[in-house]
């Protein structure tokens, strides 16, 4: 059989991927640049192929309550947004980290602070991985390079996501949202019945009642839970973290970058070859759990790691963590909705090395 | 083989959609493709552009500042565009419009007066596949059939009727076109 083969937005790739995965419930807000992925839900109708639901809601605040309670009965829901509006969520967001749910939330990332602006940036890496909301927890946090991840992330997110009843994030940015490339789906899956047990799905008098809440007012209790909690974002931490290398083998200098910032960071990596720089490129794919292990590894034989984000410099704090002194870590970014070329990364890094 | 177009004109020139024609005939051609459009305020205030990459080997950067054809369609994207051609690389320019007409000598720059050609023949909205062909002509990259299944692909089905007047459109570009310096 040929390959369905498509060109297609890296938000329109999400929400057929979303359909063709069979997810139960889709609640979102339009908001540039990710509102393709509600305005494509909306025209494909799928309640009438799959079921599944989709739902304009009245704001981004009421679009996270809807996805807290369609998880709450164990159905495979999501909601996406850009900065601001993922901002509004954050409340819903801790409360269904604290309940212990599985969902996916979708940031296409535009550049901030507060309305900012409506171009690419990657200045929510801080807010999706150290917690965003308040309390003690963490996110599984994907982060795409290409349309085709756009579309297998969703699978891997709801999968994770169930796996450890923990809210997943695809971890995206308004270039690779907006940007059409060639992508391969997945055969359309029908939507499971089956449903978790710990759903909240009316009680049987076979079992005991099951209750989804993020509150306890013991804190001896409370504390328990958070020690579980940590136990499990260790075991994310230990089975979860994904990475992709490019010419590392023989690298002197190492640059760390997702996303958008890898792709252009894989034309550096090109270009400073030519040059005669033995430059690499570590792709981080799990954010949340960050490669730390391999980039401490790396650490012992390169001579400068380079964070290359299009923030003022976030990701670098946990580069610098992972290699803990080990080696020279740097940053270059630019920011607002500026997205830097590979000359320009290229150019960044000779200064470093001259300065060595 | 890897080739970095820019397209760049005025909303409703349809920009964006001869950009995804030429992707999705890259793809048609089994080629890796890009395609990324401005968005947003710039589209608003007027103009459209789009950077289509295709390639033999695996896209890295979708986003470049160099390119090794430009095809421009307005007095305002010759102004930003003109220097980011490539040295060596292609300038392909309707003069519809044109106050300031392209001087670089280290580029080869071609003129193709589509807005004119399609108003003759009365067909003002296969203005930009006018534009394609003179493309075509110019790189050879894209093969027509290539294209006309590009063009089944991006255009919804009921407008299949109108392939034929696109693919003469193609053509009329391939003869109009005409190299400058």
């Amino acid at each position: 059989m040929e390959k369905e083969l498509k060109l297609m937005k890296g938000n329109e790739a999400i929400a057929e991927a979303a359909i063709r995965y069979g997810a139960d419930g889709y609640f979102g807000y339009p908001i540039t640049p990710q509102s393709e992925i509600l305005e494509y839900l909306m025209e494909a109708d799928p309640e009438k192929s799959t079921g599944m639901v989709v739902l304009q809601a009245e704001s981004e605040v009421a679009a996270i309550n809807m996805v807290y309670g369609g998880a709450a009965c164990g159905k495979k829901v999501m909601t996406s947004s850009s900065s601001p509006g993922i901002s509004l969520k954050q409340e819903g967001i801790t409360y269904i980290a604290g309940a212990e749910l599985p969902c996916l939330i979708v940031n296409v990332v535009r550049g901030g602070p507060g309305l900012g602006t409506i171009q690419p940036a990657q200045s929510d890496y801080f807010q999706a991985v150290k917690g965003g909301g308040h309390g003690d927890y963490h996110l599984i946090v994907l982060a795409p390079a290409s349309v085709q991840e756009m579309a297998d992330f969703v699978g891997l997110g709801f999968d994770l996501a169930f796996k450890y009843r923990n809210p997943a994030m695809i971890l995206s940015d308004g270039a690779i949202g907006q940007m059409m490339e060639k992508v391969e789906l997945m055969p359309y899956q029908k939507r499971s019945e089956d449903l978790p047990s710990w759903a909240t799905t009316g009680k049987p008098e076979t079992r005991e009642r099951n209750i989804i809440t993020s509150l306890d007012l013991d804190p001896n209790a409370q504390e328990k839970f958070n020690q579980k909690l940590i136990q499990k974002y260790r075991e994310i931490e230990e089975k979860e973290t994904r990475y992709e290398e490019f010419q590392t083998e023989d690298a002197d200098f190492i640059f760390v970058a997702y996303g958008t910032s890898a792709r252009i960071c894989q034309k550096a990596v090109q270009l400073a070859r030519e040059e005669g720089i033995k430059v690499g490129l570590l792709r981080p794919v799990t954010l949340f759990p960050f490669p730390k292990r391999r980039l401490n590894q790396l650490a012992d034989k390169v001579k400068v790691m380079m964070a290359v984000e299009m923030s003022a410099g976030q990701m670098v704090e946990d580069v610098m963590l992972s290699v803990n002194g080990k080696t020279k870590v740097c940053h270059y970014g630019r920011m607002g909705g500026m997205i830097p070329t590979p000359d320009e990364v290229v150019e960044n890094l000779k200064q470093i090395i001259k300065g060595e | 083989m890897t080739e970095e177009i820019i397209i760049a004109g005025f909303g409703g020139q349809g920009v964006l959609s001869m950009g995804k024609i030429m992707a999705y005939s890259g793809v048609m051609q089994d080629m890796e493709v890009s395609w990324m459009p401005s968005y947003g305020p710039e589209m608003r205030g007027g103009t459209a552009n789009v950077i289509v990459i295709l390639s033999d080997e695996r896209i890295s950067s979708p986003i470049i500042r160099k390119f090794d054809t430009a095809i421009i369609l307005n007095q305002q994207s010759m102004d930003k565009f003109e220097d980011t051609v490539k040295p060596g690389g292609i300038l392909i320019y309707d003069s519809n419009g044109i106050t300031r007409h392209p001087e670089r000598g280290d580029i080869a720059i071609y003129r193709i007066d589509a807005a004119e050609e399609a108003s003759k023949m009365k067909m003002q909205k296969v203005f930009n596949m006018i534009v394609l062909g003179g493309f075509m002509k110019v790189k050879s990259i894209l093969k027509m059939d290539n294209v006309v299944k590009g063009l089944k692909k991006s255009l919804p089905e009921r407008y299949h009727n109108l392939i034929p007047m696109n693919e003469e459109a193609i053509k009329r570009g391939m003869e109009i076109v005409m190299k400058v310096n």
